[in-house]
């Protein structure tokens, strides 16, 4: 139920005046409701829940426990992604 | 996926998880309040890879698990009137009521509709005026702003034959009612991640100040658990009680004030039963009267419910973190995800169904201190 999914905005449109967005789940596209986040922009990543965007994710903070992991200095050999 | 594969890196887990085992001194009881986290903690054993004295206790954040049951019940008298068509979350569908579920209903011919989205029900109402639209609408406060813009939504767009059958319930009422239970073993609690982005962290600072419980608000990814346990585990060793937030990649400290907004126009805070735990005060939303006419409670008028669980089903000892689902006789017996006794095994957010899928009902032994990994990689 508190499913949160992360998706990429990929652009924004009204239907039955809300303010929806088409948003990408790793190739699914499906319609979700961007009342509540209106400044997403296309590139954004939105949290998902039950057809609703509730949060724009942050990059930067999304890197951070990586950047402990660094500091903790073992991270060197890891392999990964940037985000 | 992005914002999801690079939370599963194995050796990170495992390094977080060697952070904790140098942090630990003594024992500590923690909770994770939401059932999506318990899943995480089941899936990948992180519960077993944890040092000894860490014990994390389950928390009932399941919505599908604490609806009561005489809201179950009446939401099965109104799925079997001929002129409704019932719309639900699909993880409800299978709840047992005290006689049966939404799905043998909709064996027997009632209109009973899974949706995923709440303006998907919306919708079916303006595509079908001649039924009666019904959405049952339970939830955390995560579900609240969704659930709230499907009945602004209608009433803006003049639907006469949509209503919404309302059981909200809110978090930091319910782990007062846990902290304050004379046998509480909680010491610190990872808090509701996705309900903190909508409601923000604020609610629970009074909370850590009063019963002395750190609370870090945490996601619900591998390393999200792992790192909510470690800084959870550092406050403790350090005697602290704060609030601190692990999850800032989604929770800003304020939530989200249009959804907020949005909470205060449509619901207002009621007393509300918990299946299992009972009654808490002031721990619900219910619609305000404003919105009386969308409000299926009020529209249908269903008498007569008398309810009665299950004598052997535990699920509300479960849900206060008392039991695990392996001291109950009948678990992965008489109560599987195919047959279930209760709720915290039907719902998919269920510490029972957690303990089931990741075959813990089959166990002889306890299973080696590893993560549940495969080739370094966090099996999906």
């Amino acid at each position: 139920m508190c499913l949160g999914i992360p998706g990429k905005v990929i652009e924004a449109y009204r239907e039955n005046d809300l303010l929806m967005g088409k948003i990408d789940f790793s190739g699914i596209r499906k319609g979700v409701c961007l009342e509540h986040v209106p400044q997403a922009q296309p590139g954004d990543y939105v949290l998902v829940h039950v057809g609703f965007a509730l949060s724009i994710l942050d990059a930067e903070e999304a890197g951070r426990v990586f950047d402990f992991l660094k500091e903790m200095n073992q991270l060197e050999e890891l392999e990964v992604p940037p985000p | 996926m992005k914002y999801v594969d690079e939370y599963r890196n194995g050796d990170a887990a495992r390094q977080l998880a060697d952070a904790i085992a140098r942090t630990v001194t003594r024992p500590w009881t923690i909770m994770e309040v939401c059932g999506g986290q318990t899943h995480t903690i089941v899936k990948y054993g992180i519960d077993r890879v944890l040092p000894p004295q860490v014990e994390l206790v389950h928390g009932p954040g399941c919505p599908v698990c604490v609806t009561s049951l005489e809201t179950i019940d009446r939401a099965h008298a109104i799925a079997a009137l001929p002129e409704v068509t019932f719309c639900s979350f699909g993880d409800m569908l299978r709840v047992p009521g005290s006689r049966g579920d939404l799905l043998q209903l909709k064996a027997q011919g009632s209109d009973v509709r899974v949706i995923y989205s709440p303006l998907d029900a919306v919708n079916l109402a303006a595509a079908n005026p001649t039924r009666q639209v019904v959405f049952f609408a339970i939830g955390f406060e995560t579900t609240a702003p969704p659930n709230g813009m499907a009945v602004w939504t209608a009433r803006k767009r003049r639907l006469t034959n949509f209503s919404v059958l309302v059981s909200h319930v809110l978090v930091p009422p319910m782990i007062e009612a846990l902290l304050e239970a004379p046998d509480n073993r909680v010491q610190a609690i990872l808090g509701p991640g996705h309900v903190c982005t909508v409601m923000g962290c604020g609610e629970y600072e009074p909370l850590a100040r009063r019963y002395g419980v750190p609370i870090v608000v945490t996601g619900f990814e591998l390393l999200d658990l792992l790192e909510g346990v470690l800084r959870t585990v550092q406050q403790l060793e350090a005697g602290r009680a704060e609030v601190e937030n692990q999850y800032a990649r989604a929770v800003r400290p304020e939530g989200n004030p249009a959804s907020r907004q949005l909470i205060d126009d449509v619901f207002e805070v009621c007393d509300r039963k918990w299946r299992g735990i009972g009654l808490v005060p002031r721990s619900g939303f219910k619609l305000r009267s404003e919105y009386r006419d969308y409000d299926a409670e009020r529209i249908f008028a269903v008498d007569n419910i008398q309810t009665q669980e299950s004598s052997v089903c535990i699920s509300g000892q479960v849900l206060k973190g008392l039991r695990k689902p392996h001291d109950c006789p009948a678990f992965g017996k008489q109560c599987t995800p195919q047959m279930p006794l209760g709720t915290t095994m039907v719902s998919a957010e269920g510490a029972c169904a957690a303990y089931f899928a990741y075959g813990r009902h089959l166990e002889t032994q306890p299973a080696r201190r590893e993560l549940a990994l495969q080739n370094g990689k966090a099996c999906d």
